[in-house]
Formats: C-alpha cells, sequence, structure tokens
C-alpha cells in the first residue's frame, strides 16, 4: 500500500491487505455518509423554495423504516463483524501462539533514550543481568554480570540483524521507563514495560535495512530514541554472529571491562 | 453578560453574591463557561506552539526562545490535559447541565446546590494548580495527558516530571473530587427533583446523556482519583504500586517493591475511555435535539435513542483495554476488548443513522446551531469510522500511537466534541443574555472552523499510516515515508492557524452580541423543552419533542410546558 512504508515481514503482506481494504470500506461509508449530509441540506433547501407550507409529517411504512434504519444497521454490523474475524486470525497467528522452535532469538531492551539488542550466543542461554552492574559508558549497559558462564558469549549490539526467512522471537524488555518498540517496515509494535517481559514473533523475508522507533513517550529524547533493523542473507548473518561471538569471548577472557561494541557491518 | 431570569429571591446581594459566590446553577454555569473560555483559549494557543514548532523548528517563540525537546512534550502533556479535562469535560458535563439541566427536568433548583458551588470552586483551584505546573522548577510534565509511570512515577526519569508532575497530580486529584460532586448532584436532582408530570419517558435526550455520562463520571473520576493518590504514595511516600522491583534510571540502579507500571494503565484507561463518552454523550443527546428542532419533526425512535444511550454508556466501562493492545497484555484479552469495542460501534451506527434520516424529513433550517449539528454528525462520522479499524488488535498494532490515532480521536472527541459545545453555545445563548447571537457571523465561524478542522485533521490519517509516531516533535529519523509528509506537516500547520484564527471571530460574536444582539424574546427557537418555558414550576404534559405541523394548538410544535395563564407576575422574561 502506497502510503505505508515497504512491508519486509511475512505477516506483512496480509496485514496490508487487511488494512487495505478495512480503509476502503470505511473510506466509502465516510463519502457516502458526506454525501447524504449534503444531498439533505439540498433538498431541504429546494424544499423550503418551492413550497411555502410544510407537509404534516407522514407516518414511515414499516417497509421504508426496514430499508433506511435496520437494513443498513444490519449491513454495518456485519462490516464490523467481518473486519474483526478475518483480522483476528492474524492476531492469533502472531500473539496466541508460542514462538517458532528453530526461532531467531534476540533480546530487545529499551532504555532512556536507545535500544540494545542481545543475542544469547552458542549455549543459547541468556546470561544474569545485574541493575547494579550497567554501566553503558564503560561498555556494560545492560549490566551483564562477568561471573555469570552464561553471560559471557552473549552478544550486546545496538542495531538488531536479522537472517531473512527465518522465524524470530524478540523477548521485550525495558530497563527504566515504559518504550514502544515499532519497526514500521515490520507491521510490529509492542510496548517495552519495566519489571514485565513481551514476547513478539515475526519473520523477516525481504533484506534491507528498517527504522526501529520508540513510539511511548519515555522522556525529552523520546524522538531520538531510535535505531535499525538490518535483515539480511542467513550466511550473512552467521558470519557477523561469529565474528561477534569471538569478540565477547575474547574480551570476557580479558576479564576487563568490554570496549564500548564496536559495529561489524555485515 | 445579564441573564434575564436572575432569581428573584435574592435582589439585595450585590454583583459578587449573586453571580460569583452563589449557588445559583445559572450563575455557576456562567463561571464554568467562563472557565472553559479560559481553558480552551490556553490549549489553543498551545495546539498552535506544536504546530509552529513541528513545521519551523527553528523559529523562536516571543518572550521564550526557542523550544527544547522537553518544552515540546510539556506543551503536549498541558495541551491534552486541558482540553481534556477542563474543556471536553468541564462544558458538556458541567457548564450545559448546570444551565439548562434543572429547567429541562421541570424544577428551579438542584438536589445539592451548595456541593454544586463547591465543585465549581475545586474545578477552578484544579485550573490553577495545574497551569501553575508551567511556572515550578524544571517546568511542566512531560510525560502526556496518560503520564504512564514509571516516568510520571520518578522524578529523575526527566525535567517536568518533580515539582510540575506534582502539581499535574495534584490539579488531577482536585478535578476528580470536582467532577464527582457536581454528577452526583445531577443524577440525584435528575432522579429526584423532577417537576409535576416529568416521567422518565418525558426526559429530553439531553438529559438521558447527563444521566449516563454523570453516571459515568462517579464510576470513571473515582478510579481515577484512586490512581492519582496511588501514584502520588508512589511519589512521595516510598510506596511502589506501579513501579517494578529493578529501575535504572540513567545509570543508578534502584530496587523497590515490584509493582506493576500495567496496572496504571488499567486504571488510567478505565477512566480514560468512559471519559470519551463522558464527553461526547451530551453532544449526542443535544443533536438529536436540535435536529428536531430544525427540521420541525419529533425525534425518530426516541426509545431507541434512550436504549442507545445507555447501551453505549454500560458497554463504555468494558472497553478500555482497546487502548492497550500493545502493552503487552494478555494477547486473548486485547480479543476479548476488540469484540467490547466492536459492539460499542453498533450504537454509535444506530445512533448516526437515524440522525442521517431525521436529515431528510421536514424542511430543515440552516441556523447556525444547525449548522454546528451537521458539523458534529460529519465529524463524528469521520472519526468514528477509523474506531472500529483501531479495535482490532491486529491492525492496531501498527496504528497506535500513531498520528492515525491522533487524527481518530481529534475528529471524534475534539472536533465533534466542540461542534456540539458551539452548537449548544449558538442554541442556548439567548438564556444567558436574553439575545441571539449574529448569524452572519456565526455563519462566517462555522464554515471557515469546518474547513480548517478537516484540514488539520484529516491529513493526519496520512501521516500515521506512514508510521509517524506521536510526541515526536520533529519527523528527524530514518522512516524512508517521512521525508514525504513535510508538506502534509505543512499544510496541517496552516490549516490549523486558519482554524484557530476561526475562533476569533466566535470571541467577537460572543461579547458583541450581548450588547448588540437582536433581541430573542421568548422561545426563539420555537422549541418544546422546559428550558426555554417562560414560567417557572411548569407541569410536564407530554413528550419532549412534538414537532411538526398540527402538533401544537396553533403552532408547528407543542411545548411540554403546560402553564395556568395568565402567568404569575414578575415570573415573565423581559
Amino acid at each position: 500500500m502506497k502510503w505505508l512504508p515497504p512491508n519486509g515481514a511475512l505477516h506483512g503482506i496480509r496485514f496490508d491487505h487487511l488494512l487495505r481494504w478495512n480503509l476502503d470500506a470505511i473510506f466509502w461509508l465516510f463519502v457516502v455518509s458526506q454525501i447524504l449530509i449534503v444531498l439533505a441540506m439540498l433538498l431541504a433547501a429546494r424544499r423550503r423554495r418551492s413550497s411555502p407550507a410544510a407537509r404534516p409529517p407522514q407516518p414511515q411504512s414499516f417497509p421504508a423504516f426496514l430499508l433506511t434504519s435496520v437494513l443498513p444497521l444490519l449491513a454495518i454490523t456485519a462490516l464490523y463483524i467481518a473486519m474483526l474475524v478475518t483480522s483476528h486470525h492474524l492476531w492469533a497467528v502472531s500473539r496466541e501462539q508460542a514462538g517458532a522452535r528453530n526461532a531467531v532469538r534476540v533480546e530487545v531492551t529499551g532504555v532512556q533514550f536507545a535500544w540494545y539488542f542481545r543475542y544469547p550466543g552458542d549455549d543459547r542461554v541468556y546470561g544474569k543481568l545485574v541493575p547494579k552492574l550497567v554501566n553503558a559508558p564503560a561498555g556494560n549497559p545492560l549490566g551483564l554480570d562477568p561471573n555469570d558462564p552464561h553471560s559471557r558469549d552473549d552478544i550486546v549490539s545496538p542495531i538488531l540483524i536479522l537472517p531473512a526467512g527465518r522465524p524470530v522471537d524478540l523477548r521485550l524488555r525495558s530497563q527504566d521507563v515504559i518504550h514502544g518498540f515499532f519497526i514500521p517496515g515490520m507491521r510490529l509494535k509492542q510496548d517495552a514495560i519495566p519489571g514485565m517481559i513481551g514476547h513478539l514473533q515475526f519473520t523477516p523475508e525481504v533484506p534491507g535495512v528498517y527504522p526501529i522507533l520508540c513510539t511511548q513517550v519515555c522522556g525529552l529524547g523520546h524522538g531520538r530514541m531510535q535505531a535499525e533493523l538490518r535483515v539480511v542473507t542467513e550466511s550473512r548473518f552467521r558470519s557477523w554472529l561469529a565474528s561477534r561471538e569471538r569478540m565477547a569471548l575474547a574480551t570476557a577472557a580479558d576479564d576487563e571491562p568490554s570496549p564500548a561494541p564496536v559495529e561489524s557491518r555485515p | 453578560m445579564n441573564a434575564p431570569r436572575a432569581q428573584p429571591a435574592a435582589p439585595s446581594r450585590g454583583f459578587l453574591g449573586r453571580r460569583i459566590f452563589t449557588t445559583d446553577h445559572r450563575a455557576l454555569a456562567i463561571l464554568y463557561l467562563l472557565l472553559g473560555l479560559a481553558a480552551v483559549i490556553v490549549g489553543t494557543l498551545l495546539s498552535l506552539v506544536i504546530r509552529i514548532h513541528r513545521v519551523w523548528p527553528t523559529v523562536p517563540f516571543p518572550l521564550y526562545g526557542i523550544l527544547r525537546p522537553e518544552d515540546y512534550l510539556a506543551v503536549v502533556t498541558m495541551h491534552g490535559t486541558l482540553m481534556v479535562f477542563f474543556v471536553l469535560t468541564v462544558v458538556p458535563q458541567s457548564a450545559f447541565p448546570n444551565l439548562v439541566l434543572p429547567a429541562q427536568i421541570g424544577t428551579d433548583r438542584m438536589a445539592f446546590p451548595r456541593l454544586n458551588a463547591a465543585a465549581f470552586w475545586l474545578t477552578l483551584a484544579s485550573f490553577c494548580v495545574l497551569v501553575a505546573a508551567f511556572f515550578v522548577p524544571q517546568g511542566a510534565p512531560i510525560s502526556g495527558w496518560t503520564s504512564y509511570p514509571p516516568l510520571s512515577a520518578i522524578a529523575a526519569t526527566g525535567p517536568g516530571q518533580g515539582a510540575g508532575m506534582d502539581c499535574w497530580l495534584f490539579a488531577i486529584g482536585l478535578f476528580c473530587i470536582a467532577a464527582v460532586a457536581s454528577s452526583a448532584n445531577f443524577l440525584a436532582t435528575i432522579l429526584a427533583r423532577r417537576g409535576p408530570g416529568m416521567s422518565f419517558g418525558r426526559l429530553p435526550l439531553t438529559v438521558w446523556s447527563w444521566l449516563t455520562s454523570s453516571a459515568l463520571t462517579v464510576i470513571a473520576f473515582s478510579t481515577l482519583f484512586a490512581a492519582a493518590a496511588m501514584l502520588f504514595a508512589d511519589r512521595h511516600c516510598g510506596t511502589s504500586f506501579f513501579i517494578p522491583a529493578s529501575e535504572v534510571i540513567s545509570g543508578i540502579a534502584r530496587t523497590g517493591g515490584g509493582g506493576s507500571p500495567l496496572l496504571w494503565l488499567h486504571l488510567f484507561w478505565f477512566f480514560g475511555h468512559p471519559e470519551v463518552y463522558i464527553s461526547i454523550l451530551p453532544g449526542m443527546g443535544l443533536a438529536s435535539a436540535l435536529l428536531a428542532n430544525f427540521t420541525r419533526r419529533p425525534v425518530l425512535g426516541y426509545r431507541v435513542m434512550v436504549v442507545a444511550t445507555l447501551t453505549i454508556g454500560f458497554l463504555g466501562l468494558g472497553v478500555w483495554g482497546h487502548h492497550m493492545f500493545v502493552s503487552g497484555m494478555n494477547p486473548y484479552a486485547g480479543t476479548a476488548f476488540g469484540l467490547t469495542t466492536i459492539a460499542i460501534a453498533v450504537p454509535s451506527s444506530a445512533e448516526v443513522l437515524t440522525w442521517l434520516a431525521m436529515l431528510f424529513r421536514g424542511r430543515m433550517r440552516f441556523t447556525t446551531p444547525m449548522l454546528f449539528t451537521l458539523g458534529f454528525i460529519s465529524f463524528f462520522i469521520a472519526g468514528g469510522l477509523t474506531g472500529p479499524i483501531l479495535a482490532q488488535p491486529a491492525l492496531d498494532a501498527y496504528l497506535h500511537n500513531t498520528f492515525f490515532v491522533v487524527a481518530h480521536f481529534h475528529l471524534v472527541m475534539a472536533m465533534a466534541g466542540v461542534f456540539s459545545l458551539f452548537a449548544g453555545i449558538y442554541y442556548w445563548y439567548p438564556l444567558l443574555t436574553g439575545r441571539l447571537m449574529n448569524e452572519m457571523l456565526g455563519k462566517a465561524h462555522f464554515w471557515v472552523s469546518l474547513i480548517g478542522a478537516y484540514g488539520t485533521f484529516f491529513p493526519m490519517h496520512f501521516a500515521g499510516l506512514a508510521g509517524e509516531p506521536r510526541h515526536y516533535a520533529q519527523l528527524a529519523g530514518p522512516v524512508e515515508s517521512f521525508p514525504s509528509l513535510i508538506p502534509v506537516e505543512r499544510g496541517i500547520t496552516f490549516a490549523a492557524l486558519t482554524l484557530a484564527a476561526a475562533q476569533l471571530i466566535f470571541l467577537f460574536n460572543v461579547f458583541s452580541s450581548a450588547r448588540k444582539g437582536v433581541r430573542a424574546g421568548e422561545n426563539p427557537w420555537r422549541a418544546t423543552t422546559h428550558e426555554w418555558c417562560p414560567g417557572t414550576h411548569p407541569r410536564t404534559r407530554g413528550e419532549p419533542y412534538l414537532y411538526g405541523p398540527n402538533s401544537g394548538d396553533t403552532e408547528d410544535f407543542l411545548p411540554q410546558w403546560e402553564l395556568a395563564p395568565p402567568y404569575p407576575s414578575g415570573l415573565k422574561p423581559e
């Protein structure tokens, strides 16, 4: 649809289709109703000009009542139900089911005013986070606990990199206030609520760069709390992950505070 | 402004006693209207600051300079709070009922006049405390009119979240007490003080609306009061209803009790959604009444309209979760709230269809109140139709908090709401001043406002479809479709300036017609409901909207009132 940014997600095709017919339906209802208002005004003006005396009101016949009131209401109700039913399928598929087994797992953390993306590494387990250890200038924005063996291979990136064509399971959290995680190009939005873990499942299909925005006012830097999703091929994703993995393990082995994450561009 | 029907009971009291420190509901209505006017002027100026800053971010404002990001958010927060509480609640739910509710049910006194007067002074105090937020250290709060915690719970999360946020909370607390007090009074008045002959089946539709919206106010504002008190306790008493166990604010870790920010969302929207109906239901009742009057035909389906109003009020209590589809709430709850929201669209559509059917009967007279009623219907449809789209969790997952939502609620709540307020003011103005407002100026006001309002809010749908979020001062950022929106944004700003300028016509008309307007005489609109009755203590003799040829004895309407002529001396208006 031309008003929306280009879609890159599997469910986005269905989403765009649904939104399109919904917008078409209400647009025509809008046009018809506005025309009816103007038409009524014109008819009334003509009636006032032509006949000086008003006719007494005619009691409305039952068929006319059915035709002008009951039928339109039934039709509109049917339309509303159709809207709800057709889109519920999409909601059920995307939100009411657990993530796929082969899903790429990434944790998203909202922080005033940045997004961080954590990959669990080879062990497929997210390391422990300790709020007291949070120190963004020292390269530990999430507070990874260096004593936890699971955290040694965790990768923290300011850019979300995902392979095309594989289901993704995002784990959504926030460090401070409520943030809104929004990828317009992936037709995806959910709030990151502090104290809660959220989950978002989707499948990016089209390689490219997609902006990530914050859509829940979160403080003075809300408007610049933006990041990037890069959808790349599976092989480039693997090689990027492997290089970041080596870097993470090397810095963990040094037992030094790791340097600020350097972005290797796939 | 001089009211023609001051209570003869207190002729010896001075201006202050009659107009300011009084329990007379008509005097209170004028005070509420002036408060609403002050709030709408401030709120509109703030909205112009928003629009100008979005298009010309580097232009300094006189006496202030260039807006910082936190200033922009503070302006947005105060604009929303002022408009929702002090305009869209105060005028339809406090000023209008004080002006006509007792008369419409055939009485001359509220059930609790002192409580009613106290509510006004609390509302005024609330307004002063809210506006004071601009002048405290760090200025007004920046967390939006919904004030989601922890942003609103912890002062360290941003400028304005300290003293400014305390002002906001204190103002909301006062407002809640006032709203519950005045609505309890309206409920008691409608239930207990109806005049002789005024059975429920004869209540004007405006009164049915106020009955519903007052019940909603008591329920919703008590909930908001509790939520505000809890948030205040979180901020100052060490509780943590809304603050999670662990928080890292600006790199500093805090551990606390383990509350849930989601709880605030539930409490706030349990208030927030009924609030929409509190704002719009009186306008819906008024629209039916004015359509009947200006087409000179009875209201179509009076009983259907009453049932629709009550159904909307009842269902309105069960749809709050549609503000929370993307909050991480259980997705099954999202499905359920989608269903209730679609359900509430059905009685709303029934009312709209009835209004449209009413337009085609009789011979519509294009007076200014009628034009504003037509505008109300137009906006109610334009904004209402996007409701069923936003009611679908799957579609809202893209549109939530984008300009699509801004367009939706500004059309259906703000524009439809304000147009019905204008309809009411043009219609009831003779009750306040004994004169009619100037029709030519009124029509100019209507047409420029209509075009300005559509020009302002319709294009916002497209910005929202492009993914543009709310609360962004500028369109900076990487989303590809944003740069193409800059001309749209510019157009919106010009339309908003036009819309605001049109209100100068209204201001001039309000004050000049008070002195120079055409004398209204009694019952200038040849209306049937009791507020136009030339005497007091009328007996109600029938249904509220008996219009049409042959309906009256000699006229084309049959008033609800029945007076024993001749009128008792001194009770007739000048």
